[in-house]
């Protein structure tokens, strides 16, 4: 259980993570599931339930740390058409993995946490759009889909209130792009995955063009326990402006690669070195990249930074996902840099032309580099391929990939040039 | 596409009454795309041209609407693979944590390079892109499940196991 002192939280997403059998309905009741759920069907109204969110101080686990209470209040009522939630499930930006241990060890928490959101927003249909493969994921979800419909916590009059949500997993099928809210929704409509111009924002036209509201897995999560113990409580815990816990999936050359929950200004250095049981080699990583493989490395000068938002933006970087992926002093940097070019040009969707074009051509150049063939002009070719594609285009694709190149270059500028064909001096 | 219309494949009826519930959950008939065209290929093995044909008349979409689609996406293949399908991420956590070397191994044991089908038809090995379980690095996708911190020799014996035990899965 979730204590209601906030001095005293450790976990909330992962509060009943390790208890056995969990994904059984009559387990998880046992263990608090949707114990709070009538309160809040029966006691709140829906801007209520947002002002709390509001005061939790809650920002969006997806990437982008939008506040979610701001969110949900920009969704307009009474437009006499239907408005959707949509749980973005996609977990493809490398390095993240947290989603996956929330849907296939608490599946309940989610799906409580989506009829609260639900509920708040007049919401009657909400989708789980969720990576295609993760279908063991999937098919966890849908038991504890079927087992809570059958107790009517789910369909028509939720518990006997006047309050119906109808929820369905909807799998995609390999397309990392389809993470990006919009590209989702092109998506569950059916079709290729390719990002809209915003505005209009999904909140006043989405899903079929009706307001729809599009939050990440874990955020979702968060929401019984702030309905339950307060806003206040919510804000109370991690740092102001960052408030609440944060899981971090860690991986790379840690010794204990994993997801760890954490209050959020919790430093890097202890959630490496004391959770994740330290480096493999050495004692200082030669880079971490915090946020997922689309935020821009930072360097063992930044080892210190406390896990915030706002402290990894000062540190020139992003806290993102919360995906930390550790290298060590055996890190080839330039192959990394390889690798993850290779994944965003053939992750483009390929409709914006900087990207189309930048991402391919970033990664013929490093690959030359790498092989030793490259020159000192490719230097430049990388650096201006990605700062021309970078807030170039319709999403944030363009950004992910131009932040291991630049970072390279910047941080490791001798390295690079230790590779090329002709040495210069 | 030469296939006269009464010779396409055909999805069971237990099938049919699935896509008529699923089709019911959504705004719109088009959203069952996606999932119908996961059943197509669970049923199938993989989305042959015929197969698209009558996913789209299902579907009541254009054969167009369905291409764009299978074409978009990773995950739907328009050739048969082998009946173990080894798809190795050799993303940034597992690269960091020795894929390439998985890789190089698989396809030197199974004399394939990679996006190959061994010539018994019972392996095919591919690179994929982040699993989203980094923890288990390297991740290796057989068919669908998840087999995490592999190496090697976890890979040499599941090998053999699946040869011992022929064609099925
Ligand atoms: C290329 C790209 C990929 C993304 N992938 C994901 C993803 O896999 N999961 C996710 O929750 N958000 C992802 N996002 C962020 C979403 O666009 C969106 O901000 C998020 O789902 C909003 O939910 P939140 O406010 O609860 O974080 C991605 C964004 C971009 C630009």
């Amino acid at each position: 259980m979730i204590p209601s002192d906030p001095k005293k939280v450790t976990k909330i997403c992962f509060d009943r993570i390790d208890i056995p059998d969990q994904l059984k309905l009559s387990v998880a009741r046992e263990n608090g599931a949707y114990k709070f759920l009538p309160t809040v069907l029966e006691k709140f109204d829906a801007d209520q339930i947002i002002d709390e969110v509001k005061t939790s101080g809650l920002r969006g686990r997806g990437g982008a740390g939008f506040p979610t209470g701001l969110k949900w209040s920009f969704v307009p009522r009474n437009t006499g058409k239907p408005t959707y939630l949509l749980c973005n499930a996609d977990e493809g930006e490398p390095g993240t993995f947290k989603d996956r241990d929330i849907m296939r060890f608490d599946p309940h928490l989610l799906i409580e946490g989506m009829i609260m959101a639900g509920f708040a927003l007049g919401v009657h249909d909400a989708y789980i759009y969720i990576r295609g493969e993760f279908l063991h994921e999937a098919n966890v979800l849908n038991e504890a889909i079927a087992e809570a419909y059958a107790a009517n916590l789910l369909g028509d009059k939720i518990l006997g209130t006047d309050y119906s949500m109808h929820l369905t997993v909807h799998r995609g099928a390999g397309a990392y792009i389809c993470g990006e809210e919009t590209a989702l929704i092109e998506s569950i409509e059916g079709k290729p995955g390719r990002p809209r111009f915003k505005p209009p924002f999904p909140a006043i036209e989405g899903f079929y063009r009706c307001p729809t509201v599009v939050n990440n897995v874990e955020t979702l999560s968060t929401i019984p326990a702030i309905l339950e113990h307060g806003g206040a409580w919510h804000a109370a815990i991690g740092k102001p402006n960052n408030t609440g816990m944060k899981i971090f999936s860690v991986s790379g050359h840690v010794n204990r690669p994993g997801n760890y929950e954490v209050p959020m200004g919790t430093t890097m250095r202890t959630l490496i070195e004391e959770h994740c049981g330290g480096l493999q080699h050495g004692t200082v990583p030669k880079v971490i990249i915090p946020g997922g493989s689309s935020t821009p490395w930072i360097l063992a000068e930044h080892y210190d930074v406390p896990l915030t938002y706002d402290d990894l933006a000062k540190a020139g970087s992003m806290l993102g996902s919360g995906a930390v992926i550790v290298m060590d002093e055996t890190a080839d940097v330039v192959a990394v840099t390889r690798r993850l070019a290779h994944f965003y040009a053939h992750e483009s969707c390929g409709q914006c032309t900087p990207c189309r074009e930048g991402t391919g051509w970033i990664e013929r150049v490093i690959t030359r580099v790498e092989n030793g063939q490259g020159c000192e002009n490719d230097l430049q070719v990388l650096n201006d391929a990605s700062v021309h594609m970078a807030g170039r285009t319709i999403c944030a694709l363009a950004d992910g990939a131009a932040a291991p190149v630049l970072s390279l270059l910047k941080h490791f500028p001798d390295e690079v040039r230790s590779r090329l064909k002709e040495k210069s001096s | 596409m030469s296939a006269v219309e009464n010779a396409l494949p055909q999805f069971s009826e237990v099938r049919l009454e699935e896509i008529r519930a699923l089709i019911a959950r959504y705004p719109h008939p088009r959203s069952a795309l996606l999932p119908v065209l996961h059943m197509a290929q669970e049923d199938f093995g993989y989305l042959s041209m015929d197969v698209q044909t009558m996913v789209a008349k299902t579907l009541d979409l254009h054969l167009m609407a369905v291409r764009e689609v299978v074409t978009f996406y990773t995950m739907f293949r328009e050739k048969p693979c082998g009946t173990y399908l080894l798809e190795v991420c050799t993303n940034a956590g597992c690269m960091l944590n020795g894929a390439d070397d998985l890789v190089r191994h698989l396809c030197d044991s199974l004399d394939i390079k990679v996006g190959q089908t061994t010539d018994d038809g019972m392996f095919t090995v591919a690179e994929v892109e982040c699993a989203g379980a980094c923890a288990g690095a390297p991740v290796v996708q057989i068919n669908n499940a998840y087999h995490e911190k592999m190496d090697a020799a976890h890979m040499d014996a599941f090998i053999a196991d699946a040869r011992e035990k022929g064609g099925e899965k």
